[in-house]
């Protein structure tokens, strides 16, 4: 059987080659969108995730509006073609779900009450999925939002930890390891995934989920695992970020 | 401009202890610290600490000149874009003319484009313009362009230096919104100038002696009109 699969190796090698400990490589580019107010391109691995800012717009539907803040809207939508077997298109209850968490991380993030009545909309499109599309999308959405302009009170950030090889080729239980950012197969086969979404400079999480059983002791290492990953990608984001507006300076 | 150089910051950048230095536009206050909200450049004068934000929405502010568009004549109000997150209300009292109720549309119409100034903004950001000031009307003939509101004192330039410039060379008449709308009326081929000009001031609004940059593109470009 497939889920049989040795996901690492003695040595702590996992099946892409990764340490326990270390990402995916990551690609951050901000403002790729001529239209949207602010955008962002990312690839993680084999994630392709677009992000796009458009607002703050007066709320419509006008029962949507809040007289003192404004509402975030965000939409994670995968295309069609994002995954092996091709996905129906439309929203379904898995991207309901990460829209909504979405949405609540990043109101977190923005000062939504310079903005009365007013929507922020910010579109996440999946273009190529290998696990671990909703932190990519939070991820890009945060530097899609700071390329707009929007005043926010940190970039935020998401990264996920899980636990994987809790079985050896035999199907006999053994300890397993606690790994960062996991892979598709990993993800599949494995026994745990903690995304989590942080304020990088309080620390705050702004969204945790997770999926699978794990001990106490693994889920705090887990999340230690996953915030030092996150601050990982932060630089990152902010790299990416200063790249695009930086040029603009030298050029002139 | 007394830096050599100038500093990109991005949001929840650090930037100073509150009470070392005072907190300006762009920044926010967290346990005593502060940090920039919005991705600018940043500029310390005089004690304060401002971001100048590089991209993003038009924020008004009252008494502000800009241009608008009109959305839609309502019965005694009209409603008008004027670039921020909001409509803007234009009621018939705050116009030159004597307008009858249900009339609105004999005056404005959709897509007319009018300057004017911004009378009230209120808590809830509900906007109110006024047509009743000076040099306000209704906009007739000419071409209006856009840069990112937040480079318009870029092009207004200290004292008025860039805009004169502009109006000095090209001999147009031009009306600047503070919403990032450009009015320009004049010549066909001064027009394109001023645009190409103005288009060089947003490229590269952040860079150093754009002035004389600029005075040297329109030099290039044309005779100095007597």
């Amino acid at each position: 059987m497939e889920s049989d699969i040795k996901l690492i190796d003695e040595a702590g090698k996992r099946l892409d080659g990764r340490k326990i400990d270390e990402l995916r490589e990551i690609k951050i580019e901000a403002g790729v969108l001529h239209r949207a107010e602010g955008s962002c391109y990312l690839e993680w691995g084999g994630n392709k995730v677009v992000a796009a800012v458009y607002g703050p717009r007066e709320a419509i539907p006008k029962h949507t509006q809040d007289p003192l803040k404004a509402v975030v809207r965000a939409r994670y939508n995968m295309a069609a073609f994002s995954v092996d077997d091709r996905k129906r298109p439309g929203p379904d209850r898995r991207s309901r779900e990460i829209s909504k968490v979405t949405s609540e991380a990043l109101e977190k993030i923005v000062i939504t009450d310079k903005f009365p009545r007013a929507a922020i909309d910010v579109n996440i499109e999946v273009l190529e999925a290998e696990a671990g599309t909703r932190c990519a999308g939070l991820t890009a959405a945060g530097v899609a939002l700071a390329d707009a302009g929007i005043p926010m009170k940190d970039i935020p950030v998401a990264c996920a930890a899980g636990k994987i090889g809790s079985h050896d080729e035999n199907g006999n239980k053994k300890g397993g390891y606690v790994v960062l950012d996991l892979g598709k197969k990993e993800d599949n086969f494995g026994d745990a995934d903690l995304p989590i979404g942080i304020s990088p400079r309080t620390g705050e999480i702004i969204l945790l989920q997770m999926d699978g059983h794990l001990t106490l002791e693994e889920f705090d290492q887990a999340l230690d695992l996953a915030i030092k990953g996150c601050k990982i990608i932060s630089e990152i984001q902010k790299k990416a970020l200063l790249d695009k507006y930086q040029i603009d300076l030298e050029v002139n | 401009m007394t830096e050599d150089k100038r500093n990109i910051v991005i949001p929840s950048e650090f930037l100073g202890e509150a009470d070392k230095i005072k907190a300006g536009r762009g920044t926010f206050i967290e346990d005593g610290k502060i940090y920039s909200e919005k991705l600018g450049i940043l500029s310390k004068n005089s004690n304060y600490v401002n971001i100048i934000p590089l991209k993003g929405k038009y924020d008004p502010i009252e008494g502000d000149f800009i241009i608008g568009i009109i959305e839609e004549p309502l019965s005694s109000s009209w409603l008008v874009d004027i670039n921020a997150p909001y409509p803007a209300l234009l009621h018939i009292n705050e116009v030159p003319w004597d307008v009858e109720f249900g009339e609105t549309e004999k005056y404005l119409n959709q897509g007319d484009s009018i300057m004017a100034k911004i009378l009230d903004v209120n808590i809830e950001k509900k906007l109110q313009i006024t047509l009743k000031d000076r040099n306000l009307y209704k906009i007739k003939g000419g071409y209006i362009t856009y840069i990112e509101p937040s480079k318009v004192p870029r092009l207004i330039g200290k004292k008025g230096s860039m805009i004169s410039l502009l109006k000095k060379y090209s001999n147009c008449r031009m009306f600047i919104g503070k919403n990032g709308r450009i009015w320009i009326d004049g010549k066909e081929e001064n027009i394109a100038k001023v645009i190409q000009a103005i288009d060089t001031i947003e490229n590269e609004s952040i860079s150093f002696g754009l002035t004389d940059k600029i005075e040297k593109l329109l030099k290039k470009n044309s005779q100095v009109v007597q």
